[in-house]
């Protein structure tokens, strides 16, 4: 019974999605109930997957990777789904960020346009199956369902600058899915396969021409990668696509940018750590970490409004993360692991806090007017009194606002006491600890650059937390319990992370030293499961 | 067979990529759909091009793989055409809606401004 664990994270939003794609809208609370029911499913689902692989409970699965063959087809002629220590911890992250989103979008957002229900759904599933997919192609098609429900959701509430920027950000992904397209094309005309194992382990035997092919459909790839990661310099739709999505959209794609830096760090080590192309490792990525980091931080600077600065800080943690994986050695990977945990926690968090900070802006709730009447869902006394809302309005409204912006900056620039602080100060550590074999200059950018990054974050955000938080003439926002409840639990969340460093930080090194140790990857893999 | 595979490949592709980089959304519309068939077509090739060579196993012939066209990449292009199809319809909306919102179609959404 248990090896079908690992098929529910897909089915679960699937069939979630699909029925209700056909329920009508009218039973708004029904709807709403089974949504968030099925995304709590979806998280005892990853959580009993991340305890069956870290073997806090008894499993046949082995070695910390278990396989799925859909079908029951064998390895390399059917397609698998792979779960190890990295996939399961993506996949609780995704359903903690997408529960929490969720909940938040219901209080409100949700009615803002059609179909917000089913397309969210659509994208756990693509995300998920991103996640534990061990097939390159497979792999493309997940990417596309969750790219289609991208669309979307940043679609989603309509409005002129939602379709501007999602314009491009469509038609930038449209043209990286056929870059992908591409690759795997060319990566299967020499490999022969599309199993990520197989592929590995046929890349050592390709003669030199066939190698030369492989090494153009390898960079076709991480360019794919670095564009869904973030990575300047093909970023430029990311945060103005960010800012304009609606907040609990904007926070659910904190997370879309880190399958980009998923699939890359999966692909570097099964490519072979010491042979792997460019994009993926060395010293390339390192570079293209640190311009990213860069552009990132101006960005942070010039920003002049938060719901920008969160865009720029979303570039800002991908760029440290591909630093973080392109730093010579291994030892940074935990680290990194843990820094991309607090990263999609915090910047999941800000994203919906910003609106609540916002909330009383006119032009926020212009738009949200003219959305409203664009799908002709508005309720007749929600026009008429846009600032009242149905629910119980939290007390000490501004208080808590005030105290989770305060937790986020920490997060995000990486102050003590909350998780930012402890995945920098790691990832600082595990640098000086890496100079005999990494070149002591790498260490030195890494070191000015994530510290500097920190203190622009730092400066920006109390900037801008100056001006919302402390103008008198702005009138206190009315929060709701569901609106306050999710931001309140990522920010306890990064609390937790923070405080339980030592346990989380086992077993980010337990994903690391599965991940860099790939022949029990492969072996699992191809063997079926079995032992 | 193969150049002229490759030259149709390589025109596509490159009327393509130039409509993609015209500021009318119906240009990019235009450049990403050639670029797709071009990609299609190029995922076709990597099963190596045969002449009369079924993709699926032919009971009166014999199972000898030789026999045969790769059955794989076929169906990867069905996906990709699939797949293809629905995004550029999506992105058909997209666009239209972008004509009503903003009165241009031009990709930023406003007139450059005359010289």
């Amino acid at each position: 019974m248990t090896q079908h664990l690992l098929i529910l994270p897909i089915l679960l939003p699937f069939l979630t999605g699909a029925l209700l794609l056909f329920s009508s809208e009218a039973r708004h609370g029904w709807r709403a109930l089974f949504a968030l029911f099925a995304t709590l499913a979806q998280l005892a689902v990853a959580l009993a997957l991340l305890a069956g692989i870290d073997g806090w409970i008894a499993t046949p699965w082995q070695g910390g990777v278990t396989v799925y063959a859909l079908g029951n087809w064998a390895a390399p002629f059917g397609i698998v789904l792979v779960a190890d220590h990295l996939a399961t911890l993506m996949l609780t992250l995704t359903s903690i960020v997408g529960l929490a989103t969720l909940v938040y979008a219901l209080a409100r957002w949700e009615h803002a346009g059609s179909h917000f229900l089913p397309l969210f759904q659509f994208l756990l599933m693509g995300l998920n199956g991103t996640f534990l997919t061990g097939d390159l192609f497979n792999l493309f098609v997940f990417f596309e369902v969750l790219l289609a429900a991208s669309y979307g959701l940043a679609l989603h509430a309509s409005g002129v600058p939602r379709v501007k920027t999602g314009l491009h950000y469509i038609v930038v992904n449209l043209v990286a899915s056929l870059v992908f397209l591409v690759a795997a094309a060319l990566i299967y005309g020499v490999t022969g396969t599309l199993n990520m194992a197989e592929i590995a382990l046929a890349v050592p035997r390709l003669d030199a021409d066939a190698r030369a092919l492989f090494e153009i459909g390898a960079l076709l790839l991480g360019i794919v990668f670095l564009v869904k990661a973030g990575a300047w310099p093909l970023n430029f739709w990311l945060p103005a696509t960010y800012a304009a999505a609606t907040p609990p959209v904007g926070a659910v794609f904190a997370i879309l940018t880190k399958v980009g830096v998923y699939a890359l760090l999966r692909f570097s080590i099964l490519f072979g750590q010491d042979v792997a192309p460019a994009p993926f490792k060395g010293d390339w990525l390192f570079f293209c970490g640190l311009a990213t980091i860069a552009v990132g931080t101006l960005g942070v600077l010039a920003a002049q409004k938060l719901d920008r600065l969160g865009g720029f800080m979303v570039v800002v943690s991908s760029g440290t993360l591909l630093a973080a994986f392109g730093f010579t050695g291994t030892t940074l990977t935990a680290p990194a692991l843990y820094y991309l945990a607090s990263s999609v926690l915090g910047s999941g968090a800000f994203f919906m806090l910003i609106e609540l900070a916002e909330r009383n802006r006119t032009a926020a709730a212009d738009l949200l007017a003219i959305s409203f009447e664009a799908f002709g869902l508005q309720d007749r006394h929600e026009l008429e009194h846009p600032g009242e809302m149905a629910g119980v309005a939290i007390p000490a409204a501004m208080a808590f606002l005030g105290l989770a912006f305060f937790s986020c900056a920490a997060v995000l620039s990486g102050l003590p006491p909350l998780s930012g602080f402890v995945a920098k100060f790691a990832l600082l550590k595990a640098a000086i600890a890496a100079p005999p074999v990494a070149p002591a200059l790498n260490a030195g950018l890494l070191f000015t650059a994530l510290l500097l990054s920190g203190l622009a974050a730092l400066i920006a955000l109390s900037r801008l937390g100056i001006r919302v938080f402390w103008d008198s003439e702005r009138p206190t926002p009315r929060l709701q319990w569901l609106e306050a409840g999710p931001v309140a639990a990522l920010v306890l969340l990064c609390f937790a992370l923070a405080f339980g460093a030592g346990p989380a930080m086992a077993y980010f090194d337990a994903a690391a030293r599965a991940l860099h140790d790939p022949a029990t990857y492969i072996g699992v893999v191809l063997s079926g499961g079995r032992p | 067979m193969e150049v002229v595979f490759a030259i149709a490949i390589g025109v596509m592709a490159g009327s393509g990529i130039y409509l993609l980089l015209r500021p009318r959304t119906f240009q990019v519309i235009m450049g990403l759909s050639l670029l797709s068939y071009a990609v299609n077509l190029f995922i076709f090739g990597m099963a190596r091009l045969r002449i009369g060579a079924a993709p699926v196993i032919d009971a009166t012939r014999s199972a000898d793989p030789a026999l045969y066209a790769d059955p794989v990449p076929q169906a990867l292009v069905l996906t990709a055409i699939v797949i293809g199809f629905a995004v550029t319809a999506l992105l058909l909306v997209v666009l239209l809606a972008a004509r009503g919102l903003s009165g241009t179609d031009h990709v930023d959404g406003r007139e450059p401004e005359q010289e």
